[in-house]
């Protein structure tokens, strides 16, 4: 069973239902020792990136010995986020650091054309295949809500452009991150989740 | 390149879809669940769910209507329509909403946006706004239409950005079922005043409203309950008009 983690920053209600659809069984983990048995583990995540300090010390020692054991992690939006560094919203929070850099604010555009936050329907690009995104095809619109972004590194797997350049999608072995909302993005969404629990599985 | 959003709205009152003009008259329009199906296959981006009644009637927003609703969608799902508290939002999230819209009460006490963008962050805000038309300012008004607060739109919405919420939903309410077309000078107004999306309401008639909104009213996302309810334009059609036009959508 795929560990929906509750730190009390998710709207863990969409994202149950989106890996329901898609066929998965999730579990709330009470507490860090619950994830011992789980197969999968999924950090999700909106709001502020300080949200995650409720993320303590245990819950960050048994998410990383699940990783180091071959435990797939997906970290959606702010889950995501949380998966690197850390983050320039909150610089006293320290992220999981399973992906190098910092995340950023998005850029706020002078001529007030672009807004921040990016919210909405915007197009993935994919510059290398991805096992996380298998079946998605290049250009596929996903759902966005957030005003901080991952930078692009070599893990990144897909890319979103609102006035700058970012990491829409991260893949480094087992360890996966998606700043949209694959919950809320309609048909390519569920996709990504089945793909997900598809990985636990295997 | 972000896309222009299209939003149904489900004007629900007592389990069943409703459709006023200029907030009164109110016919019923069908079912929720059913409409929030169609809808999905149709392609539309995002639902608001509106309890129009709520407020007046002191209660919270249907519960059963909001998990019957979003059993059906796995897209944005907002709700309004009684939002009086953090118990009231945290009601209408867990049974299903992504986001909630917050009206009288954020304008009787304006901090309630900012606890709940505190308690659930600003993507979960959104602030509804329903202006009317005041020589060459626009009033907002209270309580479905019913109150005026003597507050100015655009100042209430640059407050509500700074106190913390995510998005606009603006509603013209003398537009508001006419489909005499949206209100794009309020819309502009609003929209280049503040840095959130801005969502127009009230007046989609016709294609060409959606176009004019997305450029004359710099609308990031448009609202319609009657011209997607009665079937008079597909969403599909609708998007591949929009496209024609150069207008950023998603198909």
């Amino acid at each position: 069973m795929i560990a929906l983690i509750d730190y009390g920053a998710g709207n863990l209600t969409s994202v149950r239902k989106g890996f329901r659809a898609a066929d998965a069984d999730l579990f709330t983990p009470g507490q860090p020792a619950d994830l011992s048995r789980a197969s999968g583990i999924v950090v999700p995540g909106v709001g502020h990136f300080a949200a995650t300090a409720a993320l303590d010390e245990g819950w960050v020692a048994a998410i990383r010995a699940a990783g180091a054991r071959g435990v797939p992690i997906l970290g959606i939006c702010l889950g995501m986020q949380w998966l690197f560094e850390g983050s320039a919203e909150a610089p006293g929070a320290c992220g999981l650091g399973m992906m190098a850099g910092m995340c950023a604010r998005l850029p706020r555009d002078e001529a007030g054309v672009l807004k921040v936050p990016h919210v909405g329907w915007n197009a993935l690009n994919a510059p290398r295949p991805s096992r996380l995104l298998e079946g998605i095809p290049p250009a596929t619109q996903v759902y966005f809500t957030h005003s901080f972004a991952a930078p692009l590194t070599p893990e990144t797997v897909a890319t979103c452009t609102h006035g700058t350049i970012f990491a829409a999608a991260v893949e480094k072995a087992h360890v996966f991150g998606v700043q949209f909302h694959p919950e809320k993005s309609s048909a390519a969404g569920l996709r990504i989740l089945r793909n997900f629990a598809a990985l636990t599985r295997a | 390149m972000l896309s222009k959003r299209l939003i149904a709205c489900l004007d629900v009152r007592n389990g069943c879809v409703v459709k006023g003009v200029n907030f009164e008259a109110l016919q019923e329009a069908g079912e929720p669940a059913s409409l929030a199906r169609r809808y999905n296959v149709e392609g539309i981006d995002e639902v608001v769910v509106l309890d129009v009644t709520a407020t007046l009637e002191g209660r919270r927003a249907f519960e059963a209507t909001i998990q019957a609703v979003s059993r059906e969608l796995f897209i944005p799902l907002t709700v309004g329509g009684g939002i009086r508290t953090e118990g009231d939002a945290a009601a209408a999230l867990d049974a299903g909403a992504d986001k909630v819209g917050v009206n009288s009460a954020a304008l009787a006490d304006p901090s309630l946006l900012t606890r709940l963008a505190a308690r659930y962050g600003s993507q979960a805000v959104v602030v509804a706004i329903d202006a009317k038309r005041n020589g060459t300012r626009f009033d907002v008004f209270a309580r479905s239409g019913s109150t005026s607060t003597g507050r100015d739109a655009v100042e209430w919405a640059v407050e509500a950005e700074a106190r913390g919420a995510g998005e606009v939903l603006l509603t013209s309410i003398d537009r508001d079922g006419t489909r005499a077309g949206f209100d794009c000078v309020l819309t502009a107004a609003v929209s280049t005043a503040v840095s959130i999306p801005v969502i127009a309401s009230g007046g989609a008639g016709t294609f060409e409203h959606f176009a004019d909104v997305f450029t004359a009213g710099r609308a990031d996302a448009a609202l319609a309950a009657s011209v997607f309810h009665f079937s008079e334009h597909a969403v599909a059609e609708l998007k591949g008009y929009l496209l024609g036009r150069g207008i950023p959508v998603r198909c």
